[in-house]
């Protein structure tokens, strides 16, 4: 399925994700060999509980995103509360308080936009449960450029709107359950 | 990537970019490439332009078309108190060490729309500081530093504006310092008698003032790290001894080689002092 090695993977989630979560960043390990770059919609105003939750289930490492962070395999990098994410070059994190994107921010497309442009084809875009349509632009723009990309399956999905919407938008996308994702994470 | 050329779109940017310095002085070399590309291939596309070269094309023979561009260059949202509890830390930890001058200088660089500005003249007159104090406000945007002198914001603001300001522990009523009216709300011209509003670039510009605090916030996100540097730097420069900067609370002074000028104040709100040493 992958002609190039990846380089990193975007993951988006909204309503649901904690639970989507936890069935995939938990099983890898903690010498995983490429960064993995998430956006889950929270709130603005709240200090985000997500660092904290899964530091204390993962082996890999997980940090909330400073600006210009830099990248490290083994390591999974959420944004933070009221700021977008993007992916500055192939070394460093950038964030950013431009508006809100769909009424969000942060925003999954503003991460995956990025990152595709940094990434091409050596970018695997995942889009998990939601429910709205955040992330259908960007798994788009990830498939445009050459990367993989990944739905999980809206049937299971707690939220399926999101699913579906990046399913339409990519039809081409790989439609997976929870568990087949985190294999093939497992695999790569 | 592996690609040996360069994308076709980086080429643009770069040449735009190198444009806008050249006929006009603007320097948006060192900005934060992500977001940068963001907000041209937004520009391109509201503007109506085909490509990013149409626009150096234009904007390199019509200067009025300058403002409207830097307006996607620049990033101004904020909000009145924005984080609450930076204020408070501010007003609790900053405020007491301030107190023990006779007069201060504080400088808000890049103010935008002067949010942030009036925040701090309302905190410092709330803790009786506010006589013995010039406020710098610099911003390299004119509209924005326009905007930031005539203090009126959109009234549908104020909720937002007015919880914040009661949640850093505001000492008096956000009403009592502005009028309403044609759902605007005019912030009381007296609160400008000690800032100085200045054009000034952290890109281009040089220190001009001993300050015993610096507060810039979400501004050097939108930069590179020689571009943070050159700013952090200019900033270690401006402060008196033991003098503060705050930051943006997604910032950090970890990765600025001027990182060991400061030490952590108030940590989790990214308030630092400039180190005696």
């Amino acid at each position: 399925m992958i002609d190039h090695p990846p380089e990193a993977v975007v993951i988006g989630a909204s309503a649901g994700a904690i639970e989507a979560l936890s069935r995939i960043l938990p099983l890898l390990p903690s010498d995983f060999k490429i960064p993995i770059l998430v956006v889950v919609h929270v709130p603005p105003d709240k200090r985000s509980a997500l660092t904290d939750l899964f530091e204390a289930k993962c082996r890999i490492t997980v940090l909330e995103v400073e600006d210009k962070e830099p990248l490290r395999p083994g390591t999974v990098y959420f944004a933070p509360p009221d700021y977008h994410l993007l992916v500055e070059d192939n070394d460093r994190l950038a964030l950013s308080s431009e508006e809100p994107v769909l009424f969000s921010r942060p925003s999954i497309d503003v991460l995956f936009d990025s990152a595709a442009d940094v990434w091409g084809e050596r970018l695997i875009g995942i889009i998990l449960t939601g429910a709205n349509q955040d992330g259908s632009h960007g798994l788009r723009a990830v498939g445009a450029a050459g990367g993989t990309t990944i739905v999980q399956d809206p049937n299971e999905a707690s939220a399926p709107a999101m699913p579906e919407a990046a399913i339409a938008a990519t039809p081409t996308a790989t439609v997976m359950s929870l568990n087949e994702i985190a294999a093939y994470l497992l695999r790569i | 990537m592996t690609d040996t050329f360069e994308k076709i779109e980086d080429i643009e940017i770069r040449l735009l970019l190198q444009a806008l310095y050249d006929r006009y002085h603007y320097d948006f070399r060192n900005y934060a490439m992500a977001s940068i590309k963001r907000r041209l291939r937004q520009a391109r596309e509201r503007m109506g332009f085909a490509t990013i070269s149409a626009i150096q094309e234009r904007v390199l023979h019509d200067p009025a078309m300058l403002p409207q561009l830097l307006g996607y260059l620049t990033v101004q949202v904020s909000e009145m108190f924005r984080d609450p509890n930076y204020f408070r830390a501010i007003r609790e930890h900053v405020v007491p060490h301030l107190r023990t001058y006779p007069s201060l200088k504080v400088w808000i660089a890049g103010c935008s729309a002067g949010e942030e500005l009036y925040s701090m003249v309302i905190l410092f007159r709330e803790e009786g500081l506010e006589e013995r104090t010039i406020f710098y406000a610099t911003d390299i945007n004119q509209d924005a530093l326009h905007a930031a002198e005539t203090g009126i914001y959109d009234l549908d603001r104020l909720k937002v504006f007015t919880e914040n300001h009661r949640k850093s522990n505001g000492k008096s009523s956000l009403s009592d310092y502005y009028s309403s009216g044609y759902a605007r709300a005019s912030f009381d011209k007296s609160l400008r008698q000690n800032v100085v509003f200045s054009d000034h670039s952290l890109v281009t510009d040089a220190v001009f003032g001993e300050m015993h605090l610096i507060s810039c916030r979400n501004v050097m996100i939108y930069f590179d790290r020689v571009l943070q540097d050159r700013s952090v730097g200019l900033f270690k420069d401006s402060l008196v001894r033991k003098g503060f900067l705050g930051i943006g609370s997604k910032e950090s002074l970890r990765f600025s080689e001027h990182a060991p000028a400061f030490d952590d104040f108030v940590r989790e709100e990214k308030i630092y002092q400039r180190a005696a040493r």
